[in-house]
């Protein structure tokens, strides 16, 4: 049955208030192009809709996104169609919490921290810890994603996200692959991996980012930073529609090196 | 079931409807007002023939809930003809490049298109292939849609200088 009451609040404290009311029959919207998917195919909706906002659009379209965080440029360019992100946010795409969340492995990457607000005030979430499994998040029911901060330093890495599909219209990735890179010289000084659509959540690869600390930047140690990132101690992706789990693996394998080489550009 | 009280500006005239809080701006467009270029395809954001223009952004209607409509502009295929029905450019390409078949896509297709043209008025066909990649067409091979777009633009063109 689809029954509810839409509220369009103008500020967090309204915001607070109608979740205090409505509790669990109340869920939060921001474009709206998860939850009224939801709401149409499972026939059934919350009994409130409370309406929050920002674009992926945006993102796409923003020049310091583009040059300063490349790979999130990339995920936020590639979420569904025009229409989708005209209208989708990031903040919704990230509390949606889909394993194949194109914007969920380039925060990862970028070392971003969910700033989850309550009546009882704030707490600072790195993304890592912000995902529990499909579609589960530890933000709790009275709290609303307010901000994603991304540290400024960040910004000093060479960042790429591929997301790999069928084609290139309205798809979900296979597998989703991010890549950061920030390089002294030719030697890698630091790393940071990410790999959507192998575990029931994105993940960081902390494994390959310690194999990659203080090695060169050349094609043996990526085709082995690839080797590890695929191996069964790093990700191990199951089979789906989309494809079986051996192919992910595969990709994942021959796509680190690829992202890695695609973060530093031509 | 309890309505709500909402006005926006539709193909450029004010307008105001009594709707339920859970319908989706199509079904408004399609119920209320009787427009119904755009179409429910998948009705789940998937296939964009339910694409309509809002605040110059092309969004899927079928996903639109109406109470964010309140104060915005809304234009949809009826509105792209001027005052006197003469057809938009992208309308007039479509036709003479045949860019339509069965047509179920075409209202859509051509909203997208027409968003994009007002962004950039002359994109590359990867650009149009992007602008469009949320509209699916199960007729064509896309090769003609894509031919009209850039028919349009190349005459959008060619009447500014």
């Amino acid at each position: 049955m689809i029954n509810y009451e839409y509220f369009k609040p103008e500020s967090l404290d309204e915001v607070f208030e109608l979740m205090q009311q409505y509790g669990s029959r109340a869920a939060l919207v921001a474009g709206g192009t998860d939850v009224m998917v939801f709401i149409k195919q499972s026939n059934h909706s919350p009994e409130v809709l409370i309406s929050l906002l920002a674009t992926h659009r945006m993102l796409e379209q923003s020049k310091m996104v583009k040059n300063d965080l490349t790979a999130l440029h990339q995920g936020a360019s590639q979420v569904g169609s025009v229409q989708v992100r005209n209208v989708g946010t990031l903040g919704g795409n990230i509390c949606n919490a889909a394993p194949s969340a194109d914007t969920a492995g380039p925060l990862l990457i970028l070392d971003a921290v969910m700033v989850l607000q309550s009546p009882e005030g704030q707490r600072r979430v790195p993304i890592e810890q912000f995902f529990i499994g499909p579609s589960e998040t530890v933000k709790k029911d009275d709290e609303v994603l307010v901000e994603i901060e991304i540290p400024a330093e960040m910004s000093r890495f060479k960042t790429a996200y591929c997301k790999h599909a069928r084609r290139q219209a309205m798809n979900l990735p296979i597998i989703g692959v991010s890549v950061g890179v920030l390089l002294e010289g030719d030697v890698i000084a630091d790393s940071r991996i990410a790999l959507t659509v192998v575990a029931p959540t994105p993940i960081r690869v902390p494994q390959v980012e310690a194999f990659l600390k203080g090695k060169p930047f050349e094609e043996a140690v990526l085709n082995e930073a690839g080797e590890i990132a695929s191996s069964p101690e790093c990700c191990m992706p199951r089979d789906s529609v989309r494809c079986e789990g051996w192919y992910r693996e595969e990709m994942v394998r021959v796509l680190i090196p690829r992202v890695a080489r695609a973060a530093l550009g031509p | 079931m309890k309505k709500t009280s909402i006005s926006f500006i539709l193909n450029g005239d004010n307008v105001t409807a009594e709707v339920p809080a859970t319908w989706t701006l199509l079904k408004t467009l399609r119920e209320i007002f009787e427009l119904t270029g755009a179409k429910e395809g998948c009705g789940v954001g998937e296939c964009g023939a339910c694409t309509v223009i809002v605040d110059g952004d092309a969004v899927n209607a079928c996903i639109y809930p109406v109470l964010e409509i309140e104060g915005r502009q809304v234009a949809t295929i009826e509105g792209l003809a001027d005052k006197d029905g003469n057809l938009d450019a992208l309308q007039t390409a479509f036709l003479e490049n045949n860019g339509v078949q069965c047509g179920f896509c075409t209202s859509g297709m051509i909203m997208s298109a027409k968003s994009l043209l007002n962004e950039k008025s002359r994109p590359s066909e990867d650009e149009i292939r992007t602008a469009i990649a949320g509209n699916i067409c199960r007729c064509t091979g896309y090769v003609q849609i894509v031919e009209s777009i850039d028919m349009a633009a190349n005459k959008n063109e060619k009447m500014r200088t």
